[in-house]
């Protein structure tokens, strides 16, 4: 099965796991099929059915927006990362 | 946990960076241990920030491959990443808008506020698990 590793502070909501087996062909399957598992993940990963602006996926070094985002295919034991753009300031 | 330990070398380290890179804000990791009672500043990592120059002023961002990187690093040291800082450049320590939509929660937020070039409060902040507000943690410096 492909992997999805999760950041740091999101590992609460998956029970302190790093990494979580998910399936699905592309990268929009394996994301529902992690909420399936950890719902309480999808507040903050998804605004609507939009990824947050923050978020991104990474296949490797890729960020999916560069490739054909969450419709990106991938292999059955492909290694996904979520990484948050880490960004603040005044208003 | 609503305390957060910093010591007052690190501390004066956050302030000298904040200071250096005024008017513009800078930032940067939190790595640290998760206690029972507390979270405990271990180090902190200075980061670039990558937001448009024109913009610094009043906004920070960082690579994703930042912190795919420093969130190895702390893997391999045994530590976490427990959070990040960034300054307000003479604006109050005080979370905006904007730094909530960006948030995640069970992270540490430190806002360093400096006025006219001088670092002149710190206060760390954690995002409701509802996204809905910051609240406040107690900070001690030792």
């Amino acid at each position: 099965m492909a992997k999805i590793r999760i950041p740091t502070p999101l590992r609460a909501f998956t029970d302190g796991a790093a990494d979580i087996d998910v399936a699905g062909g592309t990268v929009g399957e394996a994301l529902a099929n992690l909420l399936d598992q950890h719902p309480e993940l999808r507040a903050h990963l998804f605004n609507g059915e939009e990824l947050r602006s923050f978020v991104n996926i990474f296949i490797g070094d890729e960020d999916i927006r560069f490739l054909q985002g969450l419709d990106t295919e991938i292999d059955a034991n492909e290694s996904l990362r979520i990484i948050p753009s880490i960004a603040g300031g005044l208003k | 946990m609503r305390v957060i330990i910093i010591s007052g070398e690190l501390q004066q380290r956050v302030f000298e960076q904040m200071e250096a890179t005024y008017p513009n804000e800078g930032g940067g990791f939190l790595l640290g241990a998760a206690e029972a009672e507390a979270l405990t500043v271990v180090d902190i990592i200075q980061v670039d920030n990558v937001f448009a120059a024109e913009e610094q002023h009043h906004r920070y961002a960082m690579r994703p491959q930042d912190w795919m990187r420093l969130e190895d690093q702390a893997d391999e040291r045994g530590l976490t990443l427990i959070g990040y800082y960034h300054s307000h450049p003479d604006s109050p320590a005080l979370p905006s808008d904007y730094d909530r939509e960006h948030a995640l929660p069970n992270f540490v937020y430190i806002i360093t506020s400096v006025m006219m070039a001088r670092a002149a409060d710190m206060r760390a902040w954690r995002l409701q698990p509802d996204r809905s507000r910051f609240d406040q943690l107690t900070l001690e410096v030792l």
